[in-house]
């Protein structure tokens, strides 16, 4: 057994960990150049647009006069679409998710729509415009709608909301569910009672999360139809001749958020950059809110487990 | 009396079960939308695309070199929109990987957990950003810099869309494959730091190694996500089909010609309208590959430990 | 109450020396005094064992050999290990632990063989050490898996990924360094004795063996420690075991530990025929444990 050279290994172990430290500033650097990126984006929308919104600016329809333009039909129709989005999606996401975990049983049928929900994760929101377009405007004849926008939202949202769900029941200790059980009660019982209740706060995070994706989404709106120009509200939900009239405002001709920025980006006129730059700052408040909103919930639920 | 109560209770339980069986058909419908939704998108692009190529042939869609589906004299070569998609994802990938991989390395291995569960929230919201707001990020801010930089660039380019795509994916990158090294287990890094391995070392030579599968699957989502952006693009590098691998020009992609034509007004049925679907089509089974493949990695290379 | 051998009275050859002293030796986790006043010497070449009840302190103490709590935070070390002959106190504050881990080796108690093939699993540690002329590492590698008893069993299949070893299983010929299966039908022996090579391939001048046979089958318990007896003389050992009678089987010394006390050290014959402490007495005869 040779003695060892312990100069050596001291040089070699020196030398070994100035590579250690080269990589970790280089990983900090790294991490610097994500926050970076997001801060220069905040400041700089912040700094052109800021000082444009005021109360008109939620109050004025767009207009060719710059200084005159607001976002009135474009919050409307968001609000409206994300009311379609959410009355579809977060029941048929819930239920979805209910069923896979607690209904359904391991053979084939099974792998098949989860497969398929993983896929359709990973498609283009595009192409979900494209399925739209066909299908709901002019195949189902829903017209280039409040309703097929809100409709294809859900569709895109619903992964989210059903891998969501699954979690969240699975993170549901064994013994709550046999508790359940052992006194009788039917599965939907044991469903409704006990195991919807107890994984709200995570289906919840999920579903905020998926609404904030669907409040940002411009492409499949613009490929279904939405118009840019609109300088009209749709009419209020419930108002109009009883019964079919209360749902015209499904049916109407609308405008969101997104798409509105995506309107004043494309022009070339330095004042709509600058609203540009206000719906943008506005839209990513909204986002970066709801996105928070559901990352501290999740993290209360994680230091907070009652069982 | 025993037999009324018995009876009762049976039929009690007997409408019972029916109940608990019309719910489980009704939670049933609500998980075979996914299955529906797959269906409806693959009956909308083929139905429309099937129309498309009874009057354009296959072979002049996919070689021909030119896409002018709107003028007369009309051409459909796909091959210059895939230019463009491929072009602008190259870019944003060469951004995205080496970026996303280095921040997930750091995450798993050097970083003390306090900074970690501060880094995790920011990259979350880092990717909630939406879309349009990083199309004006790269046509405003990032666009005027390069052209200070490279004085003959127009304000249109797949560079500079290219470049924000990137740094968009990042968090999708760094974070499942983050998930992915987390995942190995300690045992195998203590047989690595017992042989005297640095951070560094055992990051690199044992654990990124033992959580390929995972980190290739992240890459896989990575590129999906660049192939499958919108609005990036049709901001920022203009929409004009170009044939070119030249990051500096401007050039359409697949998805944002599918924008330009929405946002016109084609009347349904007519050729122009029909591209979309053929060019929506393509793009639908490219990223399909590629989720297909992540799939298989992801099952083929799947450690257990 | 510490009772232990003085040095000069090790009734070995003249020329045994010392490879570790340890003195005044605490541990504590955090607030916890994990180690309490640890005194003794360890000798070199030979084989010394760590035995005593769940708990008491055992692995703990091991893994202080090659710094292994430095990877956790809240721990601290009082006292000296001194290696000789350079007298480095292994746990100084400015004795970097990678410069330790580089002089003394651990095999685990659950093998723990990297996702990379045989050979290079075995050269890992030489790599490490900034080896990379190919011949030199075929060499090197051959002779560890010689000294483990794997030699004849694996040239044949050195470029096969680890976890395929066993015999007459599926055998998938993959290009070196290659990611692979899971280990399912493994032979938990041969992956250990794989660990012990990788150790030996760096020449170590200690190998800290952490209770490496409680994974195994009786079988591949009896290889390694044949393997271990092997080793005697070339590498100084320490062994933790949960097992008394494998102490007796593998060991030239015995130290007898107990809540965190080093109660009884001495060669292993005497711990077992006449022990002098009563509590070492107890537990040997086996009335708690």
């Amino acid at each position: 057994m040779a003695l060892p050279d312990t100069a050596a290994i001291r040089t070699m172990v020196q030398k070994h960990k100035r590579y250690d430290h080269m990589f970790a500033i280089l990983g900090l650097l790294c991490l610097m150049v994500g926050l970076l990126t997001l801060l220069a984006l905040l400041v700089d929308m912040g700094m052109r647009g800021i000082p444009r919104i005021d109360w008109g600016f939620f109050t004025e329809f767009p207009s060719r006069r710059a200084a005159n333009a607001g976002i009135l039909s474009a919050w409307v129709g968001s609000a409206l679409v994300m009311l379609v989005t959410a009355a579809a999606a977060i029941p048929v996401g819930i239920a979805a998710g209910v069923y896979l975990e607690e209904y359904a049983r391991k053979n084939w049928f099974t792998d098949i729509i989860e497969i398929n929900i993983s896929n359709l994760a990973g498609v283009p929101s595009i192409v979900y415009g494209l399925l739209a377009l066909g299908l709901f405007v002019y195949q189902f004849n829903l017209g280039q709608s409040i309703l097929s926008a809100g409709l294809t939202l859900a569709l895109l949202i619903l992964p989210v909301i059903i891998v969501a769900t699954r979690e969240a029941i699975r993170s549901i200790p064994g013994q709550i569910r046999e508790g359940a059980y052992a006194l009788g009660a039917t599965k939907w019982q044991a469903v409704h009672d006990h195991i919807l209740p107890y994984s709200t706060s995570g289906i919840l995070t999920g579903v905020i999360i998926g609404m904030a994706r669907a409040i940002g989404e411009t492409a499949p709106i613009i490929t279904i139809g939405a118009l840019t120009f609109i300088a009209f509200l749709p009419p209020v939900p419930g108002t109009g001749e009883p019964p079919a009239g209360m749902f015209d405002w499904l049916f109407s001709p609308f405008t969101v958020m997104p798409i509105q920025m995506f309107n004043w980006t494309s022009r070339p006129e330095e004042a709509f950059q600058v609203n540009a730059a206000a719906a943008g700052f506005v839209l990513v408040f909204m986002t970066l809110a709801m996105n928070g909103l559901a990352i501290w919930i999740r993290y209360r639920l994680r230091k907070n487990l009652k069982w | 009396m025993l037999a009324v109560v018995t009876s009762a209770r049976l039929a009690k339980r007997r409408s019972r079960h029916i109940k608990e069986l019309l719910i489980e058909m009704l939670l049933l419908g609500a998980a075979m939308v996914a299955v529906l939704t797959t269906l409806g998108i693959v009956y909308v692009l083929f139905s429309e695309s099937w129309v498309f190529f009874q009057h354009v042939p296959l072979k002049d869609f996919l070689f021909d070199t030119q896409w002018t589906p709107l003028f007369d004299d009309a051409h459909f070569g796909i091959m210059v929109l895939l230019s463009g998609t491929l072009t602008s994802s190259v870019v944003a990938l060469l951004v995205a990987i080496p970026l996303g991989t280095i921040i997930a390395i750091y995450l798993s291995e050097f970083a003390t957990p306090r900074l970690r569960e501060v880094c995790k929230p920011i990259l979350e919201m880092l990717s909630g950003v939406p879309t349009i707001v990083y199309g004006y990020f790269a046509l405003l801010f990032v666009s005027p810099i390069l052209q200070w930089l490279f004085p003959s660039m127009s304000g249109f380019s797949l560079l500079s869309a290219g470049l924000v795509m990137g740094i968009m994916i990042v968090p999708y990158v760094a974070s499942l494959s983050e998930d992915a090294m987390r995942a190995v287990p300690m045992a195998l890094r203590e047989g690595a730091y017992a042989m005297g391995s640095t951070r560094f070392q055992t990051a690199v030579k044992v654990v990124f190694p033992s959580a390929f599968s995972g980190v290739a699957a992240a890459y896989i989502l990575g590129i999906s996500r660049a192939v499958g952006e919108t609005m990036i693009l049709a901001v920022a590098a203009g929409m004009q089909p170009n044939l070119t691998f030249n990051p500096m020009e401007p050039a359409a992609t697949i998805t944002a010609y599918i924008v330009q034509v929405a946002l016109g007004d084609l009347p349904h049925g007519s050729i122009g309208y029909q591209t979309i679907f053929a060019a929506g089509l393509t793009l639908f089974l490219v990223t399909l590959s590629f989720n297909i493949l992540g799939y298989f990695l992801r099952k083929r290379y799947r450690e257990a430990y | 109450m510490v009772t232990n051998m003085p040095n000069a009275a090790l009734q070995t050859a003249p020329t045994s020396t010392i490879k570790a002293d340890i003195r005044n030796f605490n541990f504590f986790y955090g607030d916890f005094q994990a180690l309490k006043n640890v005194n003794m010497s360890i000798e070199e070449g030979r084989v010394t064992a760590l035995i005593g009840p769940s708990g008491c302190g055992k692995s703990t103490f091991l893994r202080c050999f090659n710094r292994m709590h430095d990877l956790y935070p809240g721990n601290r070390y009082e006292g000296e290990i001194v290696f000789h002959p350079d007298n480095t106190n292994l746990l100084a504050a400015d004795v970097d632990p990678i410069e330790v881990r580089m002089r003394v080796g651990m095999v685990f108690q659950k093998p723990n063989p990297f996702p990379k093939s045989i050979f290079e699993n075995v050269a890992y540690g030489l790599r490490v050490r900034g080896e990379s002329k190919r011949s030199v590492l075929e060499e090197k590698v051959e002779q560890a898996l010689n000294n483990a008893a794997l030699w004849n069993e694996a040239k044949d299949r050195l470029h096969e990924p680890a976890y395929n070893l066993s015999g007459g299983q599926q055998q998938r010929l993959w290009a070196k360094d290659r990611l692979h299966e899971p280990a399912y039908n493994l032979s938990g022996g041969q992956q250990q004795r794989l660990c012990i090579a990788r150790c030996l391939a760096t020449d170590p001048e200690m190998i800290l063996f952490d209770e490496p046979t409680s994974a195994l089958d009786p079988i591949a318990t009896a290889s390694i420690e044949e393997l271990i007896d092997t080793l005697r003389g070339k590498v100084t050992i320490l062994i933790v075991t949960h097992s008394m009678q494998q102490a007796a089987r593998v060991s030239d010394f015995t130290a007898y530990m107990y809540l965190g006390e080093m109660i009884e050290y001495g060669k292993t014959d005497d711990i077992f025929v006449k022990p002098r402490d009563k509590r070492t007495e107890d537990y040997i005869t086996g009335k708690f444990g």
